[in-house]
């Protein structure tokens, strides 16, 4: 729906069904319209997140608008005044009638081994309108059963109705109109075009509106029957947006994932990391014991020992210890080991992200937007650094709606190209360590040079846009783990002078990073350390401390050999986690937390709205809650964190940290979309203009940035999306690529401070000129290893051969 | 072979079937040339007159005049161009697309159009165009008709040459832009809102009606009118002439004159222009001038009165004037004015399947009752004509019918079986009407002719039917 009518009639549009006067909203479709008047209409290829195509027929109803009554597809029909709509006629009946019977004709019938046998609309809709019997005797079409259209999902033709759901999805929400129909009359198939398959990060939704079988996503393939299921509503936390799903399991396992359609967050769709990264909670690499190195190697060992031990570290004094990490923590678990560190421990070092995030007194300060008023109708919204397609991909499913239906205009100023630049407005991508001044040139209306390699012509779009009296957002984000954070800060500062009444939303990307803020988990105001003063203070000696809370900073912080250097040097390395990361196999003790679907508890998103995360299976062997694992440590330094349930922890939280004072904790798990609760801090200190190290003009600034698919945990230790991330590839400009005289694979040499190492390049237009491009944790190369989080902007020089 | 007026009693040579029938020529009346699609013939008999002549009026004064000169469209539904034309809202850009994918059963009147005066044909886009105060027209032509598309490019880039398209025609500040498009080659593209979706670059699949009316959301979602070949044909002509002169044709209901295909058993089958309600089937069939007779003088057993679409007409309805008014209401249409004729050697099951079977092929696939309901009704009819039918066989034909055409539907009357007509139009459970067309020549067989499918079902060489209904499938293997 779009809301560019501000002056919407608020009186309904009367209009009778079945007799009865109803009322329907304007512009309301009849389909609607009888729903909500609680006479359901069957249907299949309607689908209130997509355009009506009234393909399938199913929803014809008896409508009379003046000239008699007629069959007419209420999904394609809005209801207008004193229409006269019969649901339960004659006609209608033979028409459900008529169309199911064609429906299934060809329809194989399979049911007892169909996936989808048991929730199938196909199914029910047979049941409630069809006929029964069919007087079908010929043959029916045939096809290869089933064929993989992508990694993830398999496509039964011979089952598809042909509603054109999952074709629309792919085409109008996700953007990759990788399926289409082919073929023509009773021979029309969905299938992928010949050597492209439908490889869309947001391919399972098709699974889930599919309305027969003939979808099925190969994680859930036979793996439990519909009706055996148990279920239960959460928020996804593979990323900050906060999808909302539900959990379904069965024997104790999760078996799927689900989208809830959340008015405020994700409309139903997820990402197919948010519906397949659950997987990762049945690998057999989860840890399920606490571990204590005696000298020898991690080795099993008591609870309460390990606990003891963790004390014992702890105690090494707060200047001493750092602590990494907490984003994947429940909000719960958050707040009780913030408690812990900060009030009994009195340490103020440290830190939820790992060096690739934004300073968090900046992120506090910005006045908030909402995603509903990011996206709203009409209004420009700048993506500072994120590319949401990849780090925040059901976010970007709304921000690619508000462009395409809704005419927001997109600003992105990014190191490099995003997903979202098809529908960009303007795409300007300064080279690292420019941004600031980019944004600082259009506060100041320097709009006659180019800077940072963005072109007068495109400073003047992206002045004119955010100088209309049109509403401004700013999504920001680390869009560049190779240059500091701090040329976004500026950035920030800039926007701030430019666009006083701009508001923001925060594409810090990892998990429940915003609940961990919120919590506390961040350097304290007064001499805390971040992550990269943690790393660096144990490099040298000064930390004998590390505590990290479900973070891996060898894999996840941006400079790999400060991380190396740390872990080597500091005394005692402690592991909260729910793998043995490579960080984790360090450590001197580690505990077993239990994952996600295993914990109740509390998730705060993007915006900074509370939704429940839920229980659905029992953690694995001795794997327990974070916000226990907290409160057993507290117990073995002899304190006591007050609290000794869920319930009292919450209690405790509403009355320490305001935002959360009034939040109705039972009522969570069944609220719609969840309270907006965090609300913005004091005005951000965005401190002074960083200048910018002049290039010696050989080598190319490094842009590295995260793909959805890596080498993550979560993907890793999901069997069906283990083998998803691409290969690591150097992308350059086109310009500074037909410098080097070389094609498209040619391996090239990257030098830097760290050794040479050689990986394929490729020419991309989306990389600045002066840059080169090089996304982290993918397989075949490590841009960790490039990056030097000592200098404001890594640079390196390609050479070939 | 003679050109312009002269009589002559056989197809003329430059037009591979139209036959020249003496009538008034409003449309073919360059058909004789040999060089009849080239400018320089079109320019020195008079081509381009009605352009000059409309661009001396006002955009309103042309509609005007086609509303006065009541010009029915000639693509199948006859409904008044000028008509048509006023229900644009006043939004630019707007859009004129010419229909050119012929492709009706039995049509093949737009292809000559097209062939043999392209320049006629582009004459009248440039007065519509001028008329609806818009300037860009598509001339969508069906895949298939290269010799058309050949034609007309070529006359395209001749009229710009000549300054009659593009920028600036004839000195006068109107600028209209035509762009010839080739169609990939399906039937449905025939109706405008799948020509326009395949003009988009889409599968050509019909849009919905509402909400996706063509003049107000047609192409790029723009107000669009679209027209049939022959009706803009008649453009020129009607400029230079004025409707007062047009309306001395034809009936006061249907003026002008119509270009009628006439295929099947007679014995001169061919394309003849005709005056619009003056002339009645029988005329047609067997006058001297027309068709000639039904072929070795055999009896007529039925006729289809406009295209594979229309619900069949028999002897009973051979005085019938051809125009629309007097068609449709006797239970048919005149639609794209294809006749075809059967005689008393017609299969008439055979006759049906043939053009089931061109409806199920053509089926888009869009809509469920079309894409399963044609497929369906083609096996049925396909496996009794084959000697494998059952009793039951004929009702669930007529009963698929009814799942893409709810109601009664439309039916040509006969005395002998008291039966009444019921008026065309069809209702549809489909997006458009080429699901209900597959109807129309199972429900016609099938009222008038029942016997001869149960005499081929009663030679049927199929087992019993099974208690309960069910037949084993076994013995229903057909050739697909």
């Amino acid at each position: 729906m779009t809301a560019t009518e501000p002056t919407e009639a608020t009186t309904g549009i009367p209009f009778t069904l079945n007799g009865k006067a109803m009322e329907a909203k304007p512009g309301e479709m009849l389909i609607d319209a009888c729903e909500r008047n609680g006479e359901h209409i069957p249907r299949f290829c309607y689908h209130p997140r997509m355009k009506p195509v009234g393909m399938c027929r199913m929803c014809l109803v008896e409508v009379d608008t003046g000239r008699g009554p007629g069959l007419q597809p209420s999904c394609m029909l809005t209801v207008s005044p004193d229409m006269v709509v019969n649901t339960e006629s004659e006609s209608t009946k033979q028409a459900q009638d008529g169309i199911l019977e064609l429906t299934l004709i060809n329809h194989p019938l399979d049911c007892p081994v169909c996936d989808k046998g048991g929730e199938c609309p196909l199914q029910d809709n047979a049941y409630s309108y069809g006929p029964g019997e069919s007087r079908f005797v010929e043959e029916k079409r045939h096809y290869e059963k089933p064929i993989p259209i992508s990694d993830l999902v398999y496509l039964d033709r011979e089952r598809c109705i042909l509603c054109d759901r999952c074709t629309r999805f792919a085409d109008e929400v996700a953007g990759d109109p990788l399926i289409h129909f082919m073929d023509r009359g009773a021979q029309t198939q969905v299938n992928t075009f010949p050597d492209h398959p439908f490889s869309s990060y947001f391919s399972g939704n098709t699974v889930q509106i599919c309305p027969v079988g003939a979808l099925t996503a190969q994680p859930y393939r036979f793996k439990a029957r519909p009706w055996d299921l148990a279920e239960i509503e959460s928020t996804s936390t593979v990323d900050s947006t906060g999808a909302r799903i539900v959990l379904q399991s069965s024997g104790d396992r999760l078996v799927r994932v689900l989208g809830v359609d959340s008015e405020a967050v994700n409309w139903s769709w997820l990402s197919d990391k948010d519906r397949f990264g659950y997987e990762a909670n049945d690998s057999e690499n989860r840890l399920t014991d606490a571990m204590i190195d005696n000298g020898e190697g991690l080795e099993p060992a008591r609870w309460t020992d390990a606990a003891r031990k963790v004390a014992t570290a702890l105690a090494a004094g707060p200047d001493r210890t750092g602590v990494i990490g907490g984003a994947r923590l429940p909000l719960e678990g958050q707040y009780a080991w913030a408690k812990l560190l900060r009030q009994h421990a009195q340490i103020q070092n440290i830190d939820a992200q790992l060096g690739d995030g934004l300073p968090a007194q900046v992120m506090a300060g910005l006045p908030k937007a909402t995603i509903a008023e990011a996206t709203a109708a009409g209004g420009v919204v700048v993506l500072l650094g994120v590319d949401a397609k990849e780090e925040l991909p059901s976010l970007f499913l709304r921000l690619r709606h508000a462009a395409v239906e809704d005419g927001a205009s997109l600003i992105e100023l990014t190191p490099r190209t995003t997903g979202l630049a098809p529908h960009a407005a303007v795409s300007a991508h300064p080279v690292p360590g420019t941004v600031g001044t980019v944004v600082a040139a259009l506060a100041d209306g320097n709009l006659d040079q180019a800077v940072g390699g963005v072109e007068p012509a495109t400073l003047s779009a992206m002045a004119d846009l955010l100088g209309s009296d049109r509403p401004v957002t700013i999504v920001v984000g680390r869009g560049n783990l190779a240059e500091s954070a701090d040329f976004t800060v500026d950035a920030l500062a800039a926007f701030a002078r430019l666009v006083p009444s701009a508001r923001y939303l925060s594409g810090l990307r990892r998990g429940n990073v915003h609940g961990a803020l919120a919590m506390g988990l961040s350097p304290g105001a007064v001499d805390g350390l971040d992550t990269e003063g943690i790393l660096r203070g144990a490099a040298t000696g000064k930390i004998d401390t590390i505590v990290l809370l479900g973070a891996d900073p060898l894999a996840d912080f941006p400079d790999r050999a400060l991380a190396e250097r740390a872990l080597e040097r500091v005394d005692n390395i402690i592991a909260v986690d729910t793998f043995l990361t490579e960080s984790g196999e360090n450590a001197d003790v580690v505990l077993p937390a239990a994952g996600f679907g295993e914990v109740d508890g509390s998730f705060v998103n993007l915006e900074g709205r509370l939704s429940p995360l839920q229980a659905k299976v029992t953690p694995p062997g001795q794997a327990r809650a974070d916000w226990m694992i907290a409160a057993e440590v507290a117990a073995a330094t002899g304190s006591d964190l007050g609290f000794i349930s869920l319930e009292e922890l919450r209690a405790d939280l509403s009355a320490s940290v305001s935002d959360f004072a009034s939040v109705d904790w039972d009522g969570l798990a069944t609220s719609d979309d969840g309270p907006v609760v965090v609300t913005t801090g004091d005005a951000p200190d965005f401190g002074d203009p960083v200048v910018a190290p002049s290039s010696d003009g050989y080598g190319l600034r490094l842009v590295v940035d995260r793909k959805l698919w890596d080498l993550g945990t979560m993907v890793q230790q999901s069997p069906s999306l283990a083998n998803l991330p691409a290969e690591a590839t150097l992308a350059l400009s086109p310009s500074d690529f037909s410098g080097l005289g070389i094609t498209d694979g040619t391996d090239v040499t990257v030098e830097t401070r760290a050794g040479s190492f050689t990986v394929p390049a490729r020419a991309d237009a989306g990389v600045p000129k002066g840059a080169a491009h090089i996304p982290f944790r993918l397989p075949g190369f490590d841009a960790g290893s490039l990056i030097d989080a000592g200098v404001a902007i890594s640079e390196i020089r390609v050479t070939v051969g | 072979m003679s050109a312009n007026g002269s009589h002559t009693n056989d197809y003329v040579e430059y037009a591979p079937g139209y036959v020249d029938n003496e009538g008034p020529k409003i449309v073919t009346s360059r058909f004789g040339y040999e060089d009849s699609h080239t400018l320089e013939r079109s320019l020195s008999t008079g081509g381009y007159d009605g352009l000059k002549a409309a661009l001396k009026k006002n955009p309103a004064e042309i509609a005007q005049e086609v509303k006065d000169a009541v010009l029915l469209g000639r693509g199948g539904a006859g409904f008044p161009a000028g008509i048509k034309w006023g229900f644009m809202p006043p939004v630019w850009p707007r859009y004129l697309v010419v229909n050119g994918d012929e492709s009706e059963p039995g049509t093949y009147k737009d292809r000559l159009l097209m062939e043999r005066d392209p320049h006629q044909l582009i004459e009248g886009c440039l007065i519509a165009c001028y008329a609806l105060g818009l300037n860009q027209c598509f001339l969508y032509v069906r895949g298939e008709m290269a010799q058309a598309q050949e034609n007309i490019a070529q006359a395209l880039n001749d009229a710009y040459a000549a300054g009659y398209c593009g920028k600036n025609i004839l000195g006068t500040d109107v600028g209209i832009d035509v762009v010839l498009h080739w169609g990939a080659g399906a039937y449905i593209v025939g109706e405008e809102t799948a020509l326009i979706e395949s003009l988009e670059g889409n599968r050509g699949m019909p849009r919905l009606k509402p909400p996706f009316f063509p003049a107000a959301k047609g192409v790029y979602m723009k107000p669009t009118i679209v027209n049939n070949v022959e009706t803009l044909a008649n453009l020129p002509w009607l400029m230079v002439n004025g409707a007062d002169e047009y309306k001395k044709y034809g009936s006061e209901k249907s003026p002008g004159t119509r270009m009628l295909a006439i295929s099947g058993h007679v014995k001169r089958p061919g394309v003849y222009e005709v005056e619009q309600g003056v002339v009645s089937f029988r005329d047609l069939f067997y006058g001297e001038n027309y068709a000639q007779g039904i072929k070795d003088d055999n009896e007529l057993k039925a006729f289809v009165p406009g295209g594979g679409s229309a619900p069949w007409f028999f002897g009973d309805q051979l005085d019938i004037k051809i125009e629309a008014s007097e068609v449709g209401p006797a239970g048919s249409m005149l639609g794209s004015g294809a006749i075809m004729v059967m005689d008393e050697t017609t299969d008439i099951v055979k006759a049906a399947l043939r053009l089931v079977r061109f409806y199920a092929r053509e089926s888009c696939g869009k809509c469920t009752p079309c894409r399963e309901g044609t497929s369906w009704e083609e096996k049925v009819l396909q496996r009794i004509n084959d000697g494998l039918g059952r009793p039951e066989d004929i009702d669930l034909l007529i009963d698929i019918g009814k799942n893409i055409s709810p109601g009664t539907y439309p039916v040509a009357s006969f005395g002998d079986e008291e039966l009444d007509a019921v008026p065309f139009p069809p209702k549809q459970t489909t997006i458009c009407p080429l699901g209900p067309s597959s109807v129309a020549p199972i429900t016609s067989a099938i009222r008038r002719f029942r016997g001869e499918f149960e005499a081929k079902i009663g030679a049927s060489a199929l087992p019993e039917s099974r208690p309960g209904g069910e037949t084993s499938i076994d013995a229903l293997e057909v050739d697909a």
